[in-house]
C-alpha cells in the first residue's frame, strides 16, 4: 500500500507538516480557520524529530501486521481490509495507550485533550495525505513500497 | 474441518480472524459459560467506574459471529475434554467432536483460603459479571477493601473510585504493582492514588473476613481492622485449565505449548490466559496473562489450525495501566535484583515522571515509563527486536528520544522500509 | 559597545489577524528575525536582523508576511544619499571594508535594454520554430582555418577539441564553498539532463560529482585547489580563471570556518585552514606566461579537451582577448561588471569593470580584424537576464553565454545580497547543514531544466522572427540589433546602429 516517506536530507523543520495535519483533520479544512476559529484545535497526528541539523516527520506505517490493532482492548484500533489504513475509532477509544506501548514506530500520539489515541490516517477524506502535499520541500512522499535514496 | 474453540474472549477473536482470512469453509464453533457477545475484559473497571457503557463494551461489531460464520454455544460450559475421540463435553451432557481444538479459557481469580468467604458482597474482579455484581453492590459513600494491589486491584480501585467508595487496599509485598513496577515507580503512582484518598496499607493480608450475612470488614494479619461493605479479592490469577485436567495434555502452571501454539498433544491448541508459552526475555515458557499476548497467540493458534505454518516469537509482559491522569507503561524485566543488568533511570519528582531502563549484554530488556510514555512502543521495539542500543544507550533518557537518536542507518531502514543490512 | 547608528533596512509586516503562531517563519529565518513571545502569545519580529530574503513570506501558511523597505528615512538629498550615510555608519562602526554579494546593484545603465531585436516582415519570410527545425546546438573550441573533404566527403582535417552545447547556455562558475554541495549537484544534473555544461569554480571537483565529468568545466584558478591529473582529466574543459566580472584584479578568500571536511576534501587543503586565492597567478605575468600554463594543461590532459581562459571584462579586454586567443586558448570567457559572486568588497563590485555589451561587442570586432576570430569561441557572462539578453549577446558576437545568477534565482535565491554571511535561508549560499538541506537538488535541477528549457523556446521564437533557422547565423550578425537611446560613440562600439536607421 501507498504510505509516507520521509527524505529526511531535504527535510527543513519548518513544521508545515503539522499545521496541515490539524488542518486537514479540522472541522473547517482552512489553516486559519482551523487556528483561529477551533478553541481545542485537532492534535496533530505526526511526530516530528528533530535534532538540528536533522529532522523529519513520521507518520504511522500502517503495518501489515498491525501490533496497535492486534493489542486494542477495546477494538478502537481497525485495519481496514481493502485499504490497509489502519484508523482509530475514537468513539470505542478508551485511551488506554496499549497501542502507544507497541507501536515501535512511537507512531500513536496520545490526544490527552480527548483522552483518545490520534494517528495518522492517510488523510483518508482527502485522498493525498495533507503533509506531503504542503510539504514545500518534497521531503514527505506518498509512495508504494519505500523509498531509494 | 471443524475448529472447536473453547472461550469468548480475545484469543478466540485473534484465531477466528486468522482462520477467515484464508480458509472460509472450515467449521468453527465457539463454547462459552458466559453469554455474552465477546466484549473487552480489561474494559471491565472502566464500565465499573461508569467510563464506559456496557454496549461499548463489545469487543467486535454485532455481527461478528455471523460474519465469520461462527456457531456460538453460549452460556453453556465446556467440562472436560477427550482428546482420543476428540470430543469436548459440556456440562448439560453434550459432546462436541473437534478436529482440531483451541483452549483459550482464560485465567481465573486466585481465592486465598481466608475465614467467611461465603459472605454476601466478597467480590472477584475478572470478568463482566464481576463488574456488574460489584457496581450494583457498591453505593457512593460505601466501604470498600482490595485485597490486592495488582493490576486487577488497581483498576478495580479505580472505578470504585469513580463510584464515590471509600478505597483501602490491602497488598501484601511492601508496594502496589508490585509485579510491574520499582519502589520508586510504586510510591509516585501510590502518591497519586493516595491524593485522591485511596489508602493503601502494605506488607499485609487479610486474615479474616467479618461480618454476618454481609461483608462488614476484614481482620488484617497484623491486627487491624478495616470496616468494608464490599470487599474484592484481587490477588491475581491462576490459568483455568479445569477443563484439561485428567486428559494428556502437558500442564504447568498453565497448558504448555510449543511456538505454534499446540499443546502436548496432536490438534490441541491453546492461547492467552491458559497458556504458558514461550518468554523471550526469560527463554523459558510462562504464562503471560495480558491481552495482546492473547490475541496474538490466538491468531498464531488460528493459522496452526489450518495449516498454514507460523511461529510465534515468543511474548514478553508488557501494560500500559494508568489512573487518572497518571500512566504508566512497563514491559519485560523491571526490577531485576543480579548484577548482570544494568539500569539506567531518571526520576523528576515535580512533573512526576519516572524512567527507567534495564540493559542486559546492550540489549535493552525492560523498562519503566511513568507519565511520560509518549513513544513508549519504541523501547518495546528494541526489546522485541533485540537491538543492539549502544550506538544509543547515552540518549534513551533524553526527553525527546526518538529515531532521531538512531544511527542513518538503522534509523532509515526502519522508517523507509528498508532492509536492514 | 557604543550605540550602533544603523537602523532597520526592511520591516516586517506582520498581520496577526492571519498569524497563526505556527513560528514557520521563527524556524526558517537563519539570521533569527522572527521569535515568540510567550508573555505576549504572540511572534514577534526584530526588523534589525531582516535581510529581505523572503524565505519567511514563502513559507508562510497564511500569507501573513509581508516585508517592505523601511519607511525611516534621511533628510532627503541627491547627493548624501541613504547609502552612501548608512555606509560610512558601518565602516565607522567595524573599521572594515565592506562586504556583499552578488552582482553589481548600481544604476548604471543595462545595454541590453537599450538594444531592440529584428525581425522579418514581407521580402524575407520569418519561420515556425514548432513547424520547422531550428538549429540550438553550438559548438565552443577552436575552429581550423580550412575544412578539408576528402572524396567520400569525410572531414579529412583533425578538428580541435570542441564542446557540444545543445543550447547555447552553460552555468557559470560557482565554488563548491561559495555555493552548496546541494547547488552543485542541481546544477551538475540539470547540466546532464540539458546537454550543456556547468563549471565547477575554482574550489575543486566533489567525488559525488565525477560522474557528471563530460558535462563539467573545471577551473584552474590563482588558488589550484583541488587541481590534480585527475580532476582535468575528469572533465570535458578547462577553464584557467584570471579573472571574475564582480570583482576584477583581486583575489579571494573562503575564510577556514567554512572549510568543512567535505570542502577541504574537494579543495585538497587541510580542514579549517583558510582558502586563500591571489589577486594574481603567481606565475603568469604575460600572455607568454598563459601560454605555457595553457599547454602544461593540455599536455596534462593529451590535448582532448578545450581549454578556455575567464576574464573580467575590463578597459583594454579587446587587446587581453586577442593574446589569449594567440596564447592558444580554445574559448574566452568574458565577465561583465554585473557578474554575481559569493563574496567581494563593495566598492570593487560597485565600481570596477566595464558592462559585458560592450566588452563582447569590442572583443568579437577586435578579433574578427585581426583575422582570428575562428581560433577562439566567445563565451559571454555577467548578468545575462533572460533570452533576448543571449539573442543579443550573440548577435554582438558571442558564442554561447554563461548564467549563474539567473540559474540561482531559479533555485530560489531572491537577491538578498548576502551570501557572504554564509547564511543563506534558501540553502544555495552556505555550508551550514541546517540550510543546505533546504535545496532539494531533485527540484533544483528541475527547475534549472525548466529554466534553459523555457530560454530555449523563446531564443527559437527571436530566431524564427528574424527568419534565421540556426543560432550560428546570429552570431556577430550586429544587423539584426538596434540601439536605442544611445550615444553615437555607445552605437558605434557595440557595432550597431539606431533604430530607424
Amino acid at each position: 500500500m501507498k504510505k509516507v516517506y520521509v527524505k529526511e536530507e531535504v527535510c527543513v523543520g519548518c513544521r508545515l507538516c503539522e499545521v496541515y495535519c490539524i488542518t486537514s483533520h479540522s472541522k473547517y479544512k482552512d489553516v486559519l480557520k482551523a487556528y483561529k476559529l477551533e478553541p481545542q484545535r485537532p492534535t496533530p497526528r505526526i511526530v516530528i524529530e528533530e535534532n538540528r541539523p536533522v529532522s523529519f516527520s513520521l507518520q504511522c506505517r500502517h503495518c501489515d501486521d498491525a501490533p496497535c490493532v492486534k493489542s486494542c482492548i477495546t477494538g478502537a484500533m481497525r485495519k481496514d481490509p481493502l485499504t490497509g489504513v489502519v484508523t482509530c475509532d475514537t468513539d470505542k477509544c478508551v485511551g488506554c495507550w496499549t497501542c502507544v506501548l507497541v507501536c515501535e514506530f512511537g507512531a500513536i500520539i496520545r490526544d490527552v485533550n480527548n483522552k483518545v489515541a490520534s494517528k495518522c490516517d492517510l488523510c483518508a477524506e482527502a485522498g493525498e495525505p495533507a503533509c506531503v502535499k504542503n510539504c514545500p520541500n518534497e521531503a514527505l512522499v506518498y509512495s508504494e513500497g519505500g523509498i531509494s535514496v | 474441518m471443524r475448529i472447536v474453540i473453547i472461550g469468548n474472549s480475545v484469543a478466540m477473536v485473534g484465531a477466528v480472524e486468522a482462520i477467515r482470512k484464508y480458509d472460509t469453509s472450515s467449521e468453527i464453533v465457539v463454547i462459552s459459560d458466559e453469554t455474552y457477545h465477546v466484549y473487552s475484559r480489561p474494559l471491565i473497571s472502566y464500565y465499573l467506574g461508569n467510563l464506559v457503557s456496557e454496549e461499548k463494551m463489545i469487543y467486535r461489531e454485532k455481527d461478528f459471529y455471523r460474519k465469520n460464520k461462527v456457531e456460538t454455544v453460549f452460556g453453556i460450559k465446556a467440562i472436560s475434554i477427550d482428546e482420543r475421540k476428540k470430543e469436548v463435553h459440556l456440562e448439560n451432557g453434550d459432546s462436541i467432536s473437534f478436529d482440531k481444538l483451541l483452549i483459550a479459557t482464560g485465567g481465573k481469580p486466585i481465592i486465598p483460603p481466608v475465614e467467611g468467604l461465603n459472605k454476601k458482597n466478597v467480590h472477584t474482579f475478572i470478568k463482566m459479571d464481576d463488574a456488574k455484581k460489584l457496581k450494583e453492590a457498591a453505593k457512593p459513600g460505601s466501604k470498600a477493601v482490595i485485597v490486592g494491589g495488582g493490576l486487577i486491584g488497581f483498576k478495580a480501585a479505580e472505578g470504585l473510585h469513580h463510584l464515590g467508595v471509600d478505597v483501602t487496599i490491602v497488598e501484601l509485598a511492601d508496594r502496589i504493582l508490585s509485579t510491574i513496577l520499582d519502589a520508586e515507580g510504586a510510591s509516585l503512582v501510590s502518591q497519586s492514588l493516595q491524593n485522591d484518598g485511596i489508602k493503601i496499607i502494605t506488607g499485609t493480608t487479610v486474615d479474616k473476613i467479618i461480618g454476618d450475612e454481609y461483608v462488614k470488614g476484614v481482620l488484617l494479619k497484623n491486627g487491624k481492622e478495616l470496616e468494608a461493605d464490599n470487599l474484592i479479592i484481587a490477588i491475581g490469577v491462576v490459568p483455568n485449565v479445569d477443563v484439561v485436567r485428567n486428559t494428556s495434555i502437558s500442564i504447568n502452571r498453565g497448558i504448555l505449548v510449543d511456538n505454534t501454539m499446540k499443546t502436548s498433544v496432536e490438534d490441541v491448541y491453546a492461547a492467552g490466559d491458559v497458556a504458558e508459552g514461550y518468554d523471550m526475555l526469560v527463554e523459558s515458557n510462562r504464562v503471560v496473562p495480558i491481552w495482546p499476548n492473547a490475541y496474538m497467540q490466538g491468531e498464531i493458534a488460528g493459522y496452526n489450525m489450518i495449516g498454514i505454518n507460523k511461529s510465534f516469537k515468543g511474548i514478553f509482559p508488557m501494560n500500559s495501566i494508568g489512573y487518572k491522569n497518571t500512566n504508566m507503561i512497563t514491559a519485560g524485566i523491571t526490577n531485576p535484583q543480579q548484577e548482570e543488568f544494568e539500569i539506567i533511570s531518571k526520576i523528576d519528582h515535580n512533573r512526576k515522571y519516572y524512567k527507567k531502563f534495564v540493559v542486559k549484554e546492550n540489549r535493552l530488556v525492560g523498562f519503566i515509563l511513568i507519565n511520560d510514555i509518549d513513544r513508549a512502543g519504541l523501547f518495546t521495539g528494541f526489546i522485541k527486536n533485540e537491538t543492539d542500543i549502544t550506538p544509543f544507550k547515552k540518549y534513551l533518557l533524553n526527553d525527546d528520544f526518538g529515531f532521531i537518536y538512531l544511527p542513518k542507518k538503522l534509523r532509515k531502514a526502519k522508517m523507509l522500509d528498508l532492509e536492514v543490512v | 559597545m557604543s550605540l550602533s547608528y544603523l537602523t532597520p533596512e526592511f520591516k516586517v509586516l506582520r498581520d496577526y489577524d492571519k498569524c497563526i503562531n505556527c513560528k514557520v517563519c521563527m524556524r526558517q529565518c537563519s539570521f533569527e528575525v522572527h521569535s515568540y513571545d510567550e508573555h505576549l502569545d504572540k511572534m514577534i519580529s526584530n526588523d534589525m536582523n531582516c535581510v529581505n530574503c523572503q524565505r519567511c513570506v514563502v513559507l508562510c501558511p497564511t500569507q501573513a508576511l509581508t516585508i517592505i523597505k523601511h519607511p525611516q528615512t534621511f533628510k532627503e538629498h541627491a547627493n548624501w544619499t541613504y547609502d552612501a550615510i548608512r555606509d560610512i555608519y558601518r565602516q565607522a562602526e567595524t573599521g572594515g571594508v565592506l562586504l556583499s554579494s552578488m552582482g553589481n546593484d548600481r544604476p548604471y545603465p543595462v545595454y541590453w535594454d537599450k538594444m531592440v531585436i529584428n525581425a522579418s516582415q514581407v521580402t524575407n519570410p520569418s519561420i515556425d520554430p514548432l513547424r520547422e527545425p531550428m538549429e540550438l546546438r553550438v559548438y565552443i573550441g577552436r575552429k581550423p582555418d580550412k575544412i578539408e573533404i576528402d572524396e567520400n566527403l569525410n572531414v579529412k582535417t583533425k578538428m580541435p577539441p570542441q564542446l557540444k552545447l545543445e543550447t547555447p547556455i552553460m552555468f557559470s562558475a560557482m565554488s563548491y564553498g561559495s555555493i552548496s554541495y546541494n547547488a552543485h549537484a542541481a546544477l551538475a544534473r540539470a547540466a546532464e539532463e540539458l546537454g550543456i555544461l556547468y563549471n565547477t569554480g575554482e574550489g575543486g571537483l566533489h567525488k559525488d560529482f565525477r560522474k557528471y565529468g563530460k558535462n563539467t568545466i573545471v577551473q584552474v584558478a590563482s588558488g589550484r585547489f583541488g587541481v590534480d591529473r585527475e580532476y582535468l582529466n575528469t572533465a570535458a574543459a578547462i577553464e584557467i580563471k584570471i579573472g571574475q566580472g564582480a570583482k576584477p584584479g583581486i583575489g579571494g578568500h573562503l575564510p577556514g570556518e567554512k572549510v568543512s571536511e567535505d570542502i577541504s576534501a574537494t579543495r585538497m587543503i587541510p580542514p579549517g585552514s583558510d582558502a586563500i586565492s591571489p589577486a594574481p597567478h603567481h606565475d603568469i605575468y604575460s600572455i607568454e606566461d598563459l601560454a605555457q600554463l595553457i599547454y602544461s594543461l593540455k599536455e596534462a590532459t593529451d590535448y582532448q579537451k578545450p581549454v578556455g581562459v575567464k576574464i573580467a571584462a575590463v578597459n583594454n579586454v579587446a587587446a587581453i582577448a586577442s593574446g589569449i586567443a594567440r596564447a592558444g586558448a580554445d574559448y574566452i570567457a568574458i565577465d561583465g561588471f554585473r557578474g554575481g559572486t559569493g563574496a567581494a568588497p563593495k566598492r570593487i563590485r560597485d565600481n570596477v569593470g566595464i558592462p559585458i555589451e560592450f566588452a563582447i561587442a569590442a572583443v568579437d570586432a577586435r578579433l574578427r580584424s585581426e583575422g582570428i576570430r575562428h581560433t577562439i569561441s566567445l563565451v559571454a557572462a555577467g548578468s545575462i537576464r533572460n533570452s533576448a539578453d543571449i539573442v543579443k549577446a550573440i548577435a554582438l558576437g558571442a558564442d554561447a553565454v554563461y548564467i549563474a545568477t539567473a540559474a540561482l534565482i531559479a533555485l530560489g535565491c531572491h537577491m538578498c545580497q548576502k551570501c557572504h554571511t554564509g547564511k543563506c535561508n534558501w540553502g544555495i549560499a552556505t555550508q551550514d547543514p541546517n540550510l543546505v538541506k533546504r535545496l532539494n537538488p531533485e527540484i533544483g535541477y528541475k527547475r534549472l531544466v525548466n529554466l534553459v528549457q523555457a530560454w530555449s523556446h523563446e531564443i527559437k521564437e527571436m530566431l524564427g522572427g528574424m527568419g534565421i533557422n540556426d543560432i550560428e547565423s546570429l552570431k556577430g550578425n550586429r544587423l539584426m540589433l538596434r540601439g536605442i537611446g544611445m550615444t553615437q560613440k555607445e552605437l558605434d562600439i557595440l557595432g550597431i546602429l539606431a533604430a530607424g536607421e
